[in-house]
């Protein structure tokens, strides 16, 4: 399928290119947080973009993560590698706890229950003693990356961060283009039709809700050696309506989609920090004109005029 | 301490009665419409805060306000299915869930950008000061007026929906709308009206809750959540259903503040959780 040549390895290539040269041209830790919720939203688009289930929840696996892992490092003394871990590890048993439940609904009731569950976990967040209340976790150390290189340099950082971004979105990747990754399509587009041929279907679902939290926890670990501190926006439920905005923004149920998504939706937030309560508008703006004018997302649009254009198939 | 309990009960009543006709909207809207309508907490801020508008800037006191407010913010939702909504008809209903959710960004950013991040009070009514000894415990007036109306209104919606001409052609409507239009109703028309009459609802009890609780632009934020919460454990199917099991998890919110305040703010999303291993489709729901 990933043929020399073809548009997925000219995407990698690219994005391998932009990501070594990245650092040196913006400052990394914009880049950072970027590539963290590039691996978010490419985790979340797992499920949304190919197996049809909108989770409006997926807060609580980066932000469980995040604080996980601060307080692993900040209190226990976990090295860099074992917090990141911790935190992931974390976010996968959440994944799996939580989606045997939502699984149980289909449709936009699955949407209703993973969002009434990350309310759940906003607010134990905020009741327990450790988290830090509306402080959040603060001054967490970076640690040394393998027990040898200190991070505290933003390259060593970024590096740190970019290989295991790679490392995720590896995972993703080949979860997409694999046997397993056939039939979440196949759910996606006619769930009676793939119980009928035989396929567990719920089996499946679950598979990809732990992974797409398990990844998600990683996005949130990674975020958490990057700033230093985990917060409780990051729990929020304006967190997981964000995820959904940069997956569909870039387009859903494409391999790059969600990280240009990511890039664009950053970019903006970041430009607009300091017009205050104008961010949350206009990102509400772009969610209203996203859905109603391009639901195919900005890769999605392409991949269709590329195929129109050079390969004559009509979408 | 039976004050106490009887205190906690009372609040958790009013609290579930906010949950019951918000859900019963929602449940109407969705029976029809398909849409998971998000902005509903948005609009139920809406309505608290042109309530309190029209009394700071226009004079205007709380009975009309529980008139106006609901037919200003009813209109807005007229006009948002009319724009917007109607171009996602036949579309998966994610669209409309991201849409309203798109909304409800724009909504409270605006009125957060306006009005910021403190809270407006708004006085109770006149007529409806001091309250009333039970024996039992010391009950608002306003208080009892809130449980009261709610109740009424829920219970008319459930009378017209179920027992009259026009509740059912909803009822047609929301189990198969191209045959109902086949025999001549204007559906389109019908989905606009109820889209209206959802969001009004909602705005209404925005007005009703202006005098309890503060008034800001993130008030609705978080009860939505609850009320989607109270919609998986009821169920979509039925109307009476709704109104039931906003009013019991109330009361449950209530009864756990009484006993172990900690939980009370997830006690709704762990009985969630226990329907959906019991009875995946909701207390009183049916399958799909």
């Amino acid at each position: 399928m990933t043929r020399l040549g073809s548009p997925v390895v000219w995407a990698w290539v690219a994005m391998l290119v932009v990501g070594i040269v990245a650092p040196f041209v913006v400052y990394p830790v914009f880049v950072m947080n970027v590539l963290c919720l590039a691996l978010f939203a490419s985790a979340f688009n797992l499920l949304l973009g190919y197996t049809g289930l909108l989770s409006f929840g997926h807060a609580a696996f980066l932000g469980s993560a995040a604080y996980v892992t601060g307080l692993a490092m900040k209190n226990w003394g976990f090295p860099t590698e074992l917090g990141v871990l911790a935190g992931t590890a974390v976010a996968t048993l959440l994944g799996w706890i939580i989606g045997s439940l939502a699984i149980r609904r289909s449709g936009i009731y699955f949407a209703m229950i993973t969002l009434g569950f990350a309310q759940l976990v906003y607010f134990l967040i905020v009741q327990m003693p450790w988290t830090g209340g509306e402080d959040g976790l603060q001054g967490i150390p970076r640690g040394k990356a393998l027990g040898l290189v200190p991070l505290d340099r933003p390259v060593t950082m970024y590096f740190f961060v970019f290989a295991a971004f790679l490392g995720g979105f590896l995972v993703i990747h080949r979860a997409i283009h694999s046997p397993f990754g056939q039939v979440l399509r196949a759910i996606r587009e006619n769930e009676p039709r793939a119980l009928s041929l035989g396929y567990d279907v719920d089996r499946y679902k679950l598979l990809a809700f732990v992974l797409s939290a398990g990844l998600s926890g990683l996005a949130g670990s990674l975020k958490v050696v990057v700033l230093q501190f985990a917060s409780l926006s990051d729990v929020h439920w304006h967190r997981s309506g964000e995820v959904v905005l940069m997956t569909l923004l870039g387009g859903m149920g494409t391999v790059m989609g969600p990280s240009v998504g990511a890039l664009l939706v950053i970019a903006l937030e970041n430009y607009l920090a300091n017009v205050g309560s104008w961010v949350t508008v206009i990102t509400g703006a772009v969610f209203v004109v996203t859905v109603l004018a391009f639901r195919r997302g900005i890769v999605g649009e392409i991949r269709a005029v590329v195929k129109r254009s050079f390969i004559g198939v009509k979408p | 301490m039976t004050q106490a309990l009887f205190g906690q009960l009372l609040i958790g009543l009013i609290n579930g009665s906010f949950y019951a006709l918000l859900s019963l909207g929602l449940a109407i809207i969705f029976g029809l419409l398909n849409v998971v309508n998000f902005a509903h907490g948005a609009q139920y801020m809406m309505g608290a805060f042109a309530a309190w508008m029209a009394m700071t800037y226009l004079g205007i006191g709380y009975w009309w306000a529980l008139l106006l407010a609901p037919a200003a913010i009813g209109l807005i939702g007229v006009a948002v299915e009319r724009v917007l909504l109607r171009r996602l008809y036949g579309l998966d209903n994610l669209y409309g869930l991201l849409l309203t959710f798109g909304l409800t960004l724009i909504a409270e950013g605006l009125f957060h950008y306006v009005y910021g991040n403190s809270g407006y009070s708004y006085p109770v009514p006149e007529a409806l000061r001091g309250g009333v000894n039970l024996g039992f415990m010391y009950l608002p007036l306003y208080r009892g007026w809130v449980v009261v109306v709610s109740v009424f209104v829920c219970t008319v919606c459930w009378f017209v929906i179920e027992q009259t001409k026009l509740g059912a052609y909803l009822r047609a409507g929301t189990e198969n709308p191209k045959l109902l239009q086949a025999f001549g109703v204007n559906v389109p028309l019908m989905f606009t009206l109820t889209y209206g009459f959802g969001v009004a609802l909602a705005a209404f009890a925005g007005v009703m809750a202006a005098p309890v609780y503060q008034v800001t632009p993130l008030m609705g934020s978080s009860l939505v959540i609850v009320v989607f919460a109270v919609v998986v454990i009821g169920g979509m199917g039925s109307i009476a259903g709704s109104i039931v099991t906003g009013l019991g998890l109330g009361l449950l919110e209530g009864l756990t503040k009484y006993l172990y305040p900690e939980a009370s703010s997830v006690v709704v999303f762990i009985v969630m959780a226990i329907v959906l291993l019991v009875r995946p489709a909701g207390l009183f729901g049916r399958e799909k």
